[in-house]
Formats: structure tokens, C-alpha cells, sequence
């Protein structure tokens, strides 16, 4: 088991870079994800890791060994694909032992290949753990996408490898067998206690199973940190946007400051935004809110109800702020005296719910 | 059965409407059956029938002679010297044109630049005619004048190996074409498991690859079996079935038979022909396709 660490890694393909000067220190054991939308450079960030992109600059070190030159096949990693990849010809056993037979392993001091039984006894383990032990003798077209994505973790974990590849893996699941395998994809790195690296653009995913979360966007590293720093202090208007279902309000604003007391202007409304040294009165803002902190109240910001959608759980508000769209989020979706499409009402939100950022450079404002 | 049928009501609305299903079908097929009938099952029942004749020289007169003439053509010298030249040429041309498009497609099966100005050169034999591809070689492995410089198609152990040279040629642009299509409708991700998997190239090569190119190669076996068989230009252009013999092909020994006045021996001949390449082909099918896979690949 080891981590992985990108030290200034760059990627190109042409004159197009995919990932640009990217520093990151995966922890040994930490289930680490890389979250962005299409085309922002997790997958080749993966990719690099996995030998089947090569390094343009920079060092890729897993463990402590610079593997920049190390052929895929020589790596101590596994890989799962969004596909599964599994080899459509063979059985689900012979789809799980493959890798068993293609390289030495470490047994009781001595590095060997593995010997028949070995291999059946390794085989019969990693298909326990993900309860294919029935199904080993199908071959894949006769399995389930679900079942198939069980294959492909087995044939991922049956390799006890230093770090585990995940690209997107959940991807091709109905969402009921998503948030299944999500659970089930903690509970294995519980059990295995080994590096994981997982991709995805979903970040329902990246928040329920990450340790840390690392934000990408076009080819750049945003902000590494635990699912819920992420969320509650996001760095940039980028993460603020894309952390969050629904997501993070964005309304541009100007500052105010009143004896101490800063608030910011909205639209013909104030926000109360209590003590805030780093912004001075005059100064341009984009304020971010979560759609949870907005509140309908006597004062505040003067909003148009455009839709309402009931959830069941909770009820979203569709408004319109000064020409900006806003989604209120309300936890209370009994409550019948509630507004309807075409209400005028006011919104407000407690001051250390308001988020503020540089409308130049989009960074955070603290 | 239903009730309805046993006291005289109208069948049930499911039989009638398969009943119009039927008439509509055949409609559909009707040109099909029209165009296989007139050019492939009466030819092929014309043939059977021609070989219960015997013809004089100047094909005048005709006369019954039952099965005698399918049993005496059938067993004779005459028909067996074919056929084993024939399955030479068969053995000769379809394994070697097979592993050299194999290759030339797995060589050609990469994203370079200026790969498709390769993928057309190889593929262009596809477009040559019989003919060309003929004079090519005849030209090529010509004695005095030739690139190669050999007295291949005058030697009676060599000249059938001199042919098949050309057929093989010929026949590699079809095969690197079918091969380079079946090598990419295999998945990028299948590889690049196979290689995270540990696998050096060769092994993907065998391991993965061949089995997911297996239909495809299926394919290839029983079309070129089937050519093969039925060569007969190149002998024809190259050879004229000589010397002494050497490269009378089944298929030219029919037409050699035809054009000598015996119509009713080169039918039987042809109907032997017939029947040994459908058994081929369908012992091909049926021994290969059981090591065949024709799953999907995006598994």
C-alpha cells in the first residue's frame, strides 16, 4: 500500500493541456476522489497514474518511486473502467484470475509466480467478498451490469495491489444500484484499507465516499479537501457552483459598511454580512448562498416566485433576484401556507451563510 | 384448440392477423426468392439434371444415362486428381493470406499519422481484378524479366505455389479490410485493462485480442475456403492448367470438360464441386464456431 503524489505534473496532447501543473499528495489508505465536469483532466490525471497516459512534465510517484518511465504493466496498480472492461470471452473466474497469472507475487518472503491452487484459493476470496461465488462460471454478456461491475472490482482487488483506479465506475448503474455500490465501495476500502483513487463528475459520489475530495477544472487543480470543508468553504466560484445539489447561489453585489457592521447590496435589498476585514465599503462582490440557507422572512432581498417543486422531503423555490436566478431550498414541505408561482417575497439569510467572492479573480473572500 | 374453430366462427383475431403477416412477408421476400430462383436453384437443378446425360461431340444429341454417369465421373481418376490439386491450392492460399492480413491489419491497427495513406496501399488489392492481379505476378515471377527470377509457373511441383502467390495477393486487401474492422470493434478499454492487468503485448495479442477477433476470422476461413474452390482466372491467365496437368483445379477441369463437348460430365463434376464446398463450409462452421466467440464486446 502506498499513496501517490503528483509533484508539477503536466499533460499535453498537442497544443491542448489537459492537465496543467498539477500538485497532489494522495494520502496511503485515503479514498481520494477527482471531481470536474467532462474534459477537465481527471481521467488523464488517472490515466498518468495508470501508465496508459505517459508524463509530459513533472514527476508521478506512487509510493516513493518515481514511476514517470515504468511500463503499465509493471505498475502495483489495478484499474477499474467505466466500461468494466471485462474480457467477454472468458468466465468470470478466468476474468478475475487474469492478473494473477501474469506476474509474480510476494509469498512468504519469496517473489513467485502463483501456483494453481494459490490462484483458485485468491479467486475464490475476492469473488466472497463481492458475493460472485455463484456466478463464477457465467461469462459476462450473461451477467447484470451490476454483477459485471462486481467482476471488475473483483478482478481489480484479487491483485491486493498499492493503489486501486477507479474511472467513473458507477456511471453505467440505475441510481437505485448506484447508491447501493456507493456504500458498498466504502465498506471494501473499510475492509481492504488500501489507496483509492476515483474519478468521477458526480459529486453525489465524490461527497458520500471520498476522505478528500480533490476539484478539477480545465486541467487544474481548484481545491483539495475533506468532502465537507469543500462544501462549507468552497475556494473559488468554480467549487461554489459545483459542490451542491441544487447548487450555490451567486448574486452579484456591492459592500456596505456601516460602523463595523458590513452588509452587502442586493438588487434594492441588504444582506447583514456581520464583520468582514478583508472587504472595504464600495467593493464589487459575487455573494454565494446554498439554496439551504435562504429563508423567506419579513426583510431581506426582494425575490419573485417563479416555480415551485415539491420533493416530498423538502420543497425547491424557483425565484428571481434582481434578473438572477435563486433556488431556495425549504426542509419544511408540509407547511401549506407556503408561497406559489408569482408571489413577491423577501428572502434572507444569517450572515455567516454569506459567502463572498473576488467577481475578478472568483477566489474566496474571507 | 379453441372453441371457436369447432362450431364454424371465424378463427380468432391472432390467426388472422398471422395470416396477413404470412402474405406480407412472402411480399417482401418475393424478389429475393425471384432473383435467387432464376439465378442460383434452377441453374443448380438445370446442372443436377444435365448429369443424367451423356452428349456427343458436337452436343447434338443427348442420352439418358441415369446415375451411372455421377457414379463413374464421381470415382474416377479424373475427379480425384482435381479435387487434390484443389485442396492443395486451398491449403496453399488460406492460411497463409489469413496470418499476412492478420498482421498487416494488427502492423496498421495504430493511431499514427499518415496511418490511413498504409491503410489504403494495403486494402487496394480489393479494387484489382483477377486478371491484373495475374499479369502482376505473371510479370513478377517471370524467368528472364521478372523481379524474382524464377521458372516457377513451367515447373509442374511449383507452378501451383506460383499461383496461389498471386491469389494471395489478391485476396489480402479484402482480408486486411474485414480483419482491421474486427480488430477495431474491440473496445481501447479491453487493451488497456488487459495491459493494467500485467499483460506484455504478445500475450494481449493471444489472450485477448485472437478470441475477440474470432468471428471475424471465422468469417475469413469460410469465404476464402469458398474462393479458393472456386479460383479459376488466375489458373486460366497464369498456367491454362499446366504444365503437364499441374494446376487443374476442379473448377478447371469443369470448364475444360464444357468446352470439350461433355456437357453432363462437367455437370456432375460441378455438382461434386457443389456439395464438397458446402461440407467444408459447414464442417467450418460447425467444428470452429464452438471455439468461436460471438458475445458482445462492450461486456
Amino acid at each position: 500500500m502506498s499513496g501517490v503524489t503528483f509533484d508539477q505534473v503536466t499533460k499535453r496532447f498537442g497544443d491542448v493541456v489537459a492537465v496543467d501543473s498539477m500538485s497532489l499528495e494522495v494520502r496511503d489508505q485515503e479514498f481520494m476522489v477527482l471531481l470536474g465536469p467532462s474534459g477537465c483532466g481527471k481521467s488523464t490525471a488517472l490515466r498518468m497514474i495508470a501508465g496508459l497516459e505517459t508524463v509530459t512534465e513533472g514527476e508521478l510517484r506512487i509510493g516513493d518511486t518515481r514511476v514517470n518511465d515504468v511500463e503499465a504493466k509493471d505498475r502495483d496498480i489495478a484499474m477499474v473502467f467505466q466500461s468494466y472492461a471485462l474480457y467477454p470471452h472468458m468466465t468470470v473466474r478466468d476474468n478475475i484470475e487474469v492478473p494473477l497469472k501474469t506476474r509474480p507475487y510476494d509469498v512468504d518472503g519469496e517473489r513467485r509466480k502463483l501456483r494453481k491452487p494459490e490462484r483458485a484459493d485468491r479467486v475464490a476470496e475476492a469473488a466472497r467478498i463481492l458475493g460472485l461465488s455463484e456466478l463464477l462460471d457465467r461469462k459476462p454478456g450473461a451477467l447484470s451490469g451490476g454483477q459485471r461491475q462486481r467482476v471488475a472490482l473483483a478482478r481489480a482487488i484479487v491483485r491486493r495491489p498499492q493503489v486501486f483506479l477507479m474511472d467513473e465506475p458507477l456511471s453505467n448503474l440505475d441510481a437505485k444500484l448506484r447508491a447501493q455500490t456507493r456504500v458498498e465501495l466504502v465498506e471494501l476500502h473499510r475492509e481492504l484499507r488500501t489507496t483509492i483513487i476515483y474519478v468521477t463528475h458526480d459529486q453525489v459520489e465524490a461527497m458520500t465516499m471520498a476522505d478528500r475530495i480533490a476539484v478539477m477544472e480545465a486541467g487544474e487543480l481548484q481545491q483539495v479537501g475533506a468532502p465537507r470543508d469543500v462544501y462549507a468553504r468552497p475556494a473559488n466560484l468554480f467549487v461554489a457552483r459545483f459542490i451542491g445539489s441544487p447548487p450555490m447561489n451567486t448574486l452579484d453585489g456591492r459592500v456596505r459598511v456601516d460602523g463595523g457592521q458590513a452588509h452587502v447590496e442586493i438588487g434594492d435589498g441588504r444582506l447583514d454580512i456581520g464583520a468582514r476585514p478583508a472587504v472595504a465599503d464600495g467593493d464589487p462582490v459575487v455573494v454565494g448562498i446554498r439554496p439551504e440557507h435562504l429563508r423567506i422572512a419579513e426583510h431581506g432581498i426582494a425575490a419573485q416566485v417563479r416555480a415551485v417543486e415539491w420533493l416530498g422531503y423538502e420543497r425547491h423555490l424557483y425565484c428571481d433576484v434582481a434578473g438572477t436566478p435563486v433556488i431556495i431550498r425549504d426542509a419544511d414541505p408540509g407547511d401549506d401556507d407556503h408561497a406559489a408561482p408569482g408571489d413577491e417575497v423577501r428572502v434572507h439569510a444569517a450572515a455567516d451563510a454569506v459567502h463572498l467572492f473576488d467577481p475578478d479573480t472568483t477566489e474566496r473572500i474571507d | 384448440m379453441p372453441a371457436t374453430e369447432a362450431t364454424g366462427v371465424r378463427p380468432p383475431p391472432w390467426r388472422r392477423r398471422r395470416v396477413r403477416e404470412a402474405g406480407l412477408a412472402a411480399l417482401f421476400l418475393a424478389p429475393s426468392i425471384a432473383v435467387f430462383g432464376a439465378f442460383f436453384f434452377y441453374p443448380i437443378g438445370r446442372i443436377v439434371y444435365l448429369g443424367f446425360f451423356q452428349q456427343n461431340q458436337t452436343r447434338t444429341r443427348q442420352r439418358w444415362v441415369g446415375t451411372d454417369q455421377y457414379v463413374d465421373v464421381l470415382t474416377g481418376g479424373e475427379f480425384r486428381d482435381g479435387l487434390v490439386i484443389t485442396v492443395q491450392y486451398v491449403l496453399f492460399t488460406v492460411p497463409a493470406g489469413l496470418v499476412l492480413g492478420v498482421l498487416l491489419a494488427v502492423a496498421a491497427n495504430r493511431r499514427l499519422r499518415g496511418i490511413k495513406i498504409f491503410h489504403t496501399i494495403f486494402a487496394s488489392t480489393v479494387a484489382t481484378s483477377v486478371a491484373v492481379a495475374s499479369i502482376v505476378w505473371l510479370v513478377l515471377i517471370n524467368p528472364t524479366v521478372g523481379y524474382l527470377e524464377v521458372d516457377w509457373l513451367r515447373d509442374p511441383d511449383r507452378a501451383l505455389f506460383g499461383v496461389s502467390l498471386s491469389s494471395i495477393w489478391q485476396n489480402l486487401g479484402l482480408t486486411f479490410i474485414i480483419v482491421l474492422a474486427g480488430l477495431q470493434a474491440i473496445p481501447d478499454e479491453i487493451n488497456e485493462a488487459a495491459t493494467v492487468d500485467g499483460m506484455s503485448a504478445p500475450r494481449r495479442f493471444f489472450t485477448v485480442t485472437l478470441p475477440m477477433l474470432s468471428p471475424t476470422l471465422l468469417f475469413l476461413v469460410v469465404v476464402l475456403t469458398v474462393f479458393a474452390f472456386q479460383a479459376f482466372a488466375q489458373i486460366d491467365i497464369l498456367t491454362s492448367g499446366g504444365p503437364a496437368g499441374s494446376t487443374e483445379t476442379l473448377v478447371f477441369k469443369i470448364f475444360q470438360q464444357q468446352q470439350g463437348g461433355s456437357v453432363g460430365v462437367g455437370s456432375v463434376m460441378a455438382v461434386g464441386l457443389f456439395v464438397i464446398t458446402f461440407l467444408v463450409a459447414l464442417g467450418q462452421f460447425l467444428l470452429l464456431e464452438r471455439r468461436v466467440h460471438y458475445g458482445s464486446n462492450r461486456a
